[in-house]
């Protein structure tokens, strides 16, 4: 992580000064519709009248999305069909700033390298954006966007995955600013019913190799008490597919308008943050902070 | 990175691109998610490692020898070549067929998966995944699998599952899992975007397999070099019977795997020139073509960098082409930098004109080609005006990969001729003596 945490990176340790961890909700714009997009997207923030996500990950659909699970490609694919562009998100960037929320946007690299890096970085900031989540750019291929979002002072977020060597962890984290995403399961996304147990495994691996880092969990967390669990280990707790099954559901049900399941699940999350660690989590932190094992496995969820 | 490097230089592998993170000049590289960095460099590292042990590369041989049936022979053209347009100076090319059609499973796929096959066991994987567009890489991966032992599951767009169903039954036959995709275009590439979905979740104990020269590195590198038998043999062949190079060498393009494995050991010969012809599908004008180089631009699509049919905001195009094969977006990344220097060039031919190269074929020489070969036996047709006048007045020779057989486009034959498979009645039986309404 560079030595400037970011725009999201000071941010996380605000929260974390709070003794709670954060939250980032993702959706896509331009589903079910461009208007009720923006409308979900600061629906996610809480608006003022409740708890929401701390930060909101909009997502810009791709035509081959090959990181996301059957839930976000099938609103992604709808995006498209319903003629999504990639100047939205920025209108999707600014609607999220406008109510007092950090904003990134999630998308894959094709996308921002046909609208021009330079162009793209250009607008994101000039709609408020705080950065870029790209999880097919890896810093090994990504010195312009390392170039470019150190000119326009924009987060770049990278991801980590189990896989990783210490070395990759190490070589990522430096590379990002902001925090780090770490994607909990071998796996592409999709809402589980439990949460992993590589996650803590792999956020204990990144600490060791870089101890100040913030690291986010994403991949898996459902509902409030996965949220509450993972923030126990994580400094960002990151839900998508939870979200965006909220918006199929209600299309499905022919209201795709009506943002009350959304509302329902990001309080549940929100609240989830805030519940302080659990019992077990207490004693798996302890343990964390002195640095003895976490390496057993089924500690989440089981 | 610097270790990489080392390895690389002292290894046996033709030509020095890609260089060590995988890159032809500004395209290939590998744009992969986080979680499949440690597979690819797995891969590259085994891969290194198998073709500098003897005991790889021989194994890898007898393989090609006794279960594929290498070399495969060169066929001489003779009666389709007098259909071939002359030379400035008058003469007549002489085509020459490389065989690759007779190969086990039927195309130049075998190749490739054979290789990489040896490679999964030797990373002690159990398990293969694949894409596949016309069905023969697929049909080879399940007929590798079944040779070794290994559990094979085969993407495939849904409607090339429907154009190619015969092969299809030919994978569930060998005992593999064919999965129909239905996500996108459900085409060639959204079946690679599904096999990367489950290679991401699955990577602990399954290889994929990628069956064309495109892909993240090291896939490009290590199907060019499965592949490179073919041109290594053909011109062989040729020296042995010829006494020199061709004067041309074509394939057909739509990853460009057949095409890197022709091409591959005559790049260093200036004076060879290089033919790609891709699929131009109704037209490159009606915008339904599978084209890539011929009129895509340069964008990221499944790990590389390369040329892509895409549109204003980078969202990739639906490709079209009469040929499941060819039927893909995107271009093996060597393909695009060859272009680039202007080693080879690259051509569109039409559905129109690919199948009246294949059905020339089969009624000139008794060969029945792949849809995707007839692109390449078309764009030959043409290329004589364009060929330097040989020495001495000989005929200019052309090498072209005829990189399957048509075994499994006949249906697709039958609706494009509207061929009658009921067979012609007898005479009697139409105009029985006596005389009918007709006479």
């Amino acid at each position: 992580m560079s030595t400037d945490p970011g725009h999201t990176g000071r941010m996380l340790l605000q929260i974390r000064g709070q003794g709670r961890g954060g939250l980032a909700g993702f959706l896509h714009v331009g589903y079910p519709t461009l208007d009720i997009s923006l409308q979900a997207l600061k629906a996610l923030t809480g608006e003022g009248d409740s708890e929401g996500v701390d930060l909101v990950e909009v997502g810009l659909p791709y035509s081959d999305p090959m990181m996301d699970g059957a839930t976000i490609q099938r609103a992604g694919t709808r995006a498209l069909q319903r003629g999504v562009r990639t100047r939205d998100a920025f209108r999707a960037v600014e609607a999220v700033a406008s109510c007092g929320t950090s904003a990134v946007v999630m998308t894959y690299w094709n996308l921002v390298e046909r609208y021009g890096t330079d162009r793209f970085a250009r607008d994101l900031a000039s709609a408020g954006g705080a950065g870029m989540i790209t999880p097919d750019l890896t810093p090994n291929e990504a010195q312009e966007w390392l170039r470019v979002s150190d000119a326009y002072g924009l987060d770049r977020i990278f991801l980590v995955s189990p896989s990783s060597t210490d070395e990759r962890l190490r070589s990522t984290v430096a590379a990002c600013r902001g925090w780090v995403y770490a994607t909990s399961l071998m796996g592409v996304t999709g809402a589980r019913t439990q949460t992993s147990a590589a996650a803590p495994e792999l956020v204990l691996r990144v600490r060791e190799v870089a101890p100040s880092a913030l690291v986010g969990v994403g991949l898996g967390v459902s509902n409030g008490e996965h949220a509450r669990e993972v923030a126990s280990f994580a400094d960002l707790v990151i839900v998508g597919s939870a979200l965006v099954k909220t918006l199929l559901d209600a299309e499905e049900a022919g209201r795709p308008e009506d943002l009350t399941g959304l509302r329902a699940v990001v309080a549940d999350l929100a609240a989830g943050v805030r519940a302080g660690p659990t019992e077990r989590n207490r004693e798996r932190s302890a343990a964390v902070a002195s640095g003895t094992s976490q390496r057993s496995p089924g500690l989440v969820g089981t | 990175m610097s270790r990489q490097s080392a390895v690389t230089s002292e290894l046996p592998l033709g030509g020095s691109l890609p260089d060590a993170s995988g890159h032809f000049d500004r395209f290939g590289g590998r744009f992969v998610p986080e979680a499949l960095f440690a597979a690819l460099l797995q891969l590259e590292e085994e891969f290194r490692a198998a073709v500098a042990d003897p005991r790889f590369t021989s194994e890898l041989s007898e393989l090609l020898a006794d279960y594929t049936g290498r070399p495969s022979p060169i066929t001489e053209a003779k009666r389709f070549s007098e259909h071939a347009a002359v030379t400035p100076a008058g003469q007549l090319p002489r085509i020459l067929l490389k065989r690759e059609d007779l190969n086990h499973t039927g195309s130049h796929k075998i190749n490739n998966v054979l290789g990489q096959a040896l490679l999964t066991r030797r990373m002690g994987k159990t398990r293969v995944i694949a894409e596949t567009g016309a069905g023969q890489h697929g049909v080879a991966t399940a007929t590798a699998a079944a040779l070794f032992g290994l559990d094979c599951t085969v993407y495939m767009g849904k409607i090339d599952t429907e154009r190619q169903a015969l092969n299809v039954a030919r994978m569930r036959l060998l005992g593999a899992e064919v999965i129909a995709v239905e996500s996108g275009t459900q085409t060639l590439k959204d079946a690679m975007n599904d096999a990367m979905r489950d290679w991401v979740a699955s990577v602990d104990h399954t290889h994929y397999l990628i069956g064309s020269v495109a892909g993240p590195h090291p896939f490009p590198l290590l199907v060019r070099e499965f592949q490179r038998v073919i041109g290594t043999e053909a011109r062989a062949q040729l020296l042995d019977r010829f006494g020199r190079l061709p004067d041309a060498v074509a394939a057909c393009v739509g990853g460009g795997s057949n095409a890197m494995g022709i091409f591959a050991d005559f790049i260093p010969d200036p004076d060879v020139a290089l033919y790609g012809f891709e699929a131009g599908g109704e037209g490159i004008e009606t915008g339904q073509h599978a084209a890539t180089i011929s009129a895509g631009e340069i964008g990221v699509l499944h790990g590389m960098r390369t040329f892509v049919l895409q549109d204003e905001d980078g969202q990739t195009k639906a490709s079209h082409s009469i040929s499941a094969g060819l039927d893909y977006p995107g271009v093996g990344p060597e393909h695009s930098w060859l272009h680039q220097i202007g080693r080879a060039q690259y051509e569109a031919i039409t559905d129109a004109e690919a199948m009246d190269a294949f059905r020339l074929l089969s009624q000139t020489e008794g060969i029945v080609p792949a849809i995707e070969s007839a692109h390449a036996l078309a764009g030959v047709l043409k290329v004589g005006p364009r060929l330097p006048a040989s020495e001495a007045g000989e005929r200019p020779l052309i090498l072209v990969n005829l990189s399957g057989r048509g075994d499994k486009d006949v249906d697709t034959a039958i609706s494009w001729f509207g061929l009658n498979t009921a067979g012609t009645a007898t005479e009697s039986a139409v105009a029985p003596p006596g005389g009918g309404p007709e006479r």
